[in-house]
Formats: structure tokens, sequence, C-alpha cells
């Protein structure tokens, strides 16, 4: 029997499940290698070669270098794992989870002091909240962290 | 005999921590925030326990993808705060409580709950903040706790009846350990918030507020609720709601006979960094 996935139509969302998990394996253990801060110095003084030691996919290194979390999380990425790579570039929680709306940061903040994003529209794929795929990118952001 | 004098329940944002240690808490983004704390930090103060057992979960700190339990407890002296990636909080070290720790450990594993006995464990913000909230900014925190770490991160997490029926073994683990202490139990986490994708930013006043009606009153009929509900209605990492089970399973009145709790305190706030705020305490009638 295949894993039960009773979460794959929730809109904008990537749950990280065994398959992602496998999938992202050494991109993970990459952000935990950020937790010294040795480690976090010298990927930054070398971003290409510091990457070039994890075994990872070009595609999850690509991720790390774009500083694209959409795309790590694509990849396999969590979110708790890449907020290693978020912190090394020294931004927030708030600038991580901004940057995959493709808003700018002024952008995402406003929309939380109004109270956050509805979860109107965005519970089920195929609604018409902001979330949805035919509605991306929500703002004029750059996608990327940095 | 030790008694659970009460529970505290609180959201653990990391932002919060920050606005704490970098002198931010007066700005007009965070005092409203630091303001529904202010109650909790005087009774804290006037409510002291010997110990806090804090259920929080780990942010991919002390458990990489090389290993995750579901259910870790610390039985260690001391933790560590961890350094996540922006250096370590300026924050007291964690000191433990082993030999309580350890008889909850043994009581709740014959209880049929498998736990992991954890003695290395830095610890995140998941801990530290809620501690910073309750206790403000001592040079050491008031007393001993004991880290229990739930796996909330990496699916299949566990489920929230699970979770209820653990809190309700751990309050029978601590009510038979043989020394005169008062417990508080923490569970923290949550409320409404999603931190990944199109879809960061949700934010749910609606479901947060009747899960904390029914967390108040009907912490048996809440644990049903299927984990798919906390992803849609409150955002994928929503789901550590669950752990706030954990605690209100100890609680007297979830075991036959008891009273129910008395509610102390109840604070709401949207948004902090990317969070809904949520906190209560209640408080066991003797």
């Amino acid at each position: 029997m295949a894993l039960a996935k009773p979460y794959l139509d929730v809109p904008g969302t990537t749950i990280f499940d065994a398959e992602q998990s496998r999938k992202g394996y050494w991109l993970n253990q990459f952000c935990m290698s950020l937790m010294k801060a040795e480690n976090r110095a010298r990927f930054k003084a070398d971003q290409r070669a510091y990457v070039d030691e994890w075994p990872m996919t070009e595609e999850q290194k690509q991720a790390v270098l774009t500083a694209d979390l959409n795309r790590g999380i694509r990849a396999g990425g969590n979110i708790y794992f890449l907020a290693k790579l978020g912190a090394t570039h020294g931004k927030s929680f708030q600038q991580m989870a901004g940057s995959m709306t493709g808003m700018s940061e002024e952008e995402y903040r406003d929309m939380m002091i109004r109270g956050g994003r509805s979860a109107a529209g965005n519970r089920v794929v195929g609604e018409e909240g902001d979330a949805q795929a035919h509605r991306q990118p929500q703002g004029s952001g750059s996608g990327k962290l940095v | 005999m030790a008694r659970i004098t009460a529970s505290v329940y609180t959201s653990h944002v990391p932002a919060i921590g920050a606005a704490m240690d970098l002198g931010k808490t007066t700005e007009p983004y965070w005092q409203p925030l630091f303001k529904g704390y202010e109650r909790s930090k005087q009774w804290m103060r006037e409510n002291t326990p010997d110990v806090v057992f804090l259920v929080f979960n780990d942010h991919a700190t002390a458990f990489s993808m090389e290993m995750i339990p579901t259910f870790a407890i610390g039985t260690a002296a001391e933790f560590k705060p961890a350094d996540e990636g922006w250096g370590p909080r300026p924050v007291p070290m964690v000191k433990g409580h082993p030999e309580l720790a350890s008889h909850i450990a043994q009581s709740v594993i014959q209880q049929d709950f498998d736990l992991t006995i954890v003695n290395k464990m830095d610890v995140d913000h998941g801990l530290t903040v809620p501690l910073s909230l309750m206790c403000g900014q001592p040079l050491a925190w008031p007393c001993p706790v004991i880290p229990f770490a739930v796996n909330v991160v990496q699916y299949p997490v566990p489920s929230g009846n699970r979770c209820y029926q653990l809190g309700r073994a751990i309050g029978r683990a601590i009510r038979s350990y043989d020394q005169d202490l008062k417990v508080q139990i923490w569970g923290t986490g949550g409320m409404s918030h999603q931190l990944q994708g199109p879809r960061a930013g949700l934010i749910n006043r609606e479901f947060d507020n009747d899960f904390l009606d029914q967390l108040i009153a009907n912490p048996a009929g809440l644990a049903e609720k299927p984990h798919i509900d906390y992803v849609r209605e409150a955002g994928s990492e929503g789901i550590e709601l669950v752990m706030w089970l954990i605690a209100r399973g100890a609680m007297s009145d979830c075991d036959p006979g008891g009273r129910a709790p008395l509610v102390r305190h109840r604070f709401y706030h949207v948004p902090a960094s990317n969070t809904a705020v949520g906190h209560l305490i209640l408080e066991n009638q003797a």
C-alpha cells in the first residue's frame, strides 16, 4: 500500500513526508552543517566550493546558490533545515517565509500586520484564494532570499 | 507526592526571543504582544514551581535527518541553548531534573508509550522562547526544566489523540513520584502559521479561538481532530498544536474524578512574525 497523502490537495504547501525527506536528505544535512560558525564562514567565503563538498544534486546546489527556498523545498528541503541557510544569510523566518510568496519584504510584512493570509479560498486546490497556483507570484518580490 | 499545579500553553516564535534579546519589546510592533504576557510573568513569580515539564518540538536542531524520535525525554543535568544559525541565544543554561525525568520515563514507558531517552540535546527556540516569555530575562531560570521533544517536522507525526493519551500517562507518572514537588507542564508551539510555499503567512483566528475554547472545555473531543484539519485550517506548521494536548492531558480532570481547571489567563495576538500567538494558563483545583 502506498503512503496515504490526504494533504496533496492543499494549495501552495509541501508536506515533509518520507518521500520528500528521502529526496532531500543531503540538502537538509548540508543545511545542518551551517549550525557551526566556522562552516558558515567557509560557506560564505566560497559557496560553490562548500556545496561541492556535499553529495547533493545540481538542482539542490542551485537552490542553495540562488537562495531560492521554493526550489529547495521542491528538491526535498524542509523549512526548518533551510532556515539554517536563511540564518547564514542573516535573514529572519519572516523574510524566509515572505520570499516564498513572491511578495517583497514590505508587502509580506504588511499582509501579516493586517492579520495574515485568509484560509478562505486557500483550503483546497482549485479555489480562488491568493495561494493558488494560478495567482502566483503574489507581489513585486524576487522570490529569492538574497 | 509530586503534583501538577498548573499547565501553561504558548506559541514559541523565534522572533519573540530575538525581540527580547535585542531589546525591542517596547517597539510598537512588539508592545501589544509583550503586554499580554505581563500577567503571566507576575503569575510565574507568585507560583514558581519546583520543576517545569516543557513539551516542545525540536526544529531540526538536536535531531537532524539522521535520527528522528517521535517522543524524546531529556534526562540530563543540563541542556545548552542551541546555535540555530544566528548564534546561540544569550539565555541561561537549562538545568534538568534527572531524577524526576527518569521516573517519568520509567512510568510512561511501562504505560506502553515508547519514549526515547536523551542525555545530550541542545535546546532551540521551541524551549527557550516560552521560558523567556514566562520568566523574562533572569541570570538563571527559576527552576529545573525537563525538556520533552515531539516530532512535528518529519511526517508521520503523532496524532492528537496519541498526544492526549500520552499527556494522561505523564500526569499519572508525575503524581506517582514520591517527592513533594510542585510541577507545571507546558505545551508550546502553534497557533496557526505556515512558513513555506506560496501559502506562507496563513492565519486562522476562528480556528485558533475555537481550539482554545475546546482545549479548556473539551480536550478529549479536541484530540479527535485529524492532522489534515490542522494543515488545511491552521497552516502546515499549525500541526505543532498537537503538543498542547500533551500538557492538557496531564491535568486532573482528564482522569476520573478530577475537577476542571481554572482559567487564570487567556491571550491571543496576531501577528508575531508569521504566526498567531495563543496563550493560556490553567490551574488545577486542589
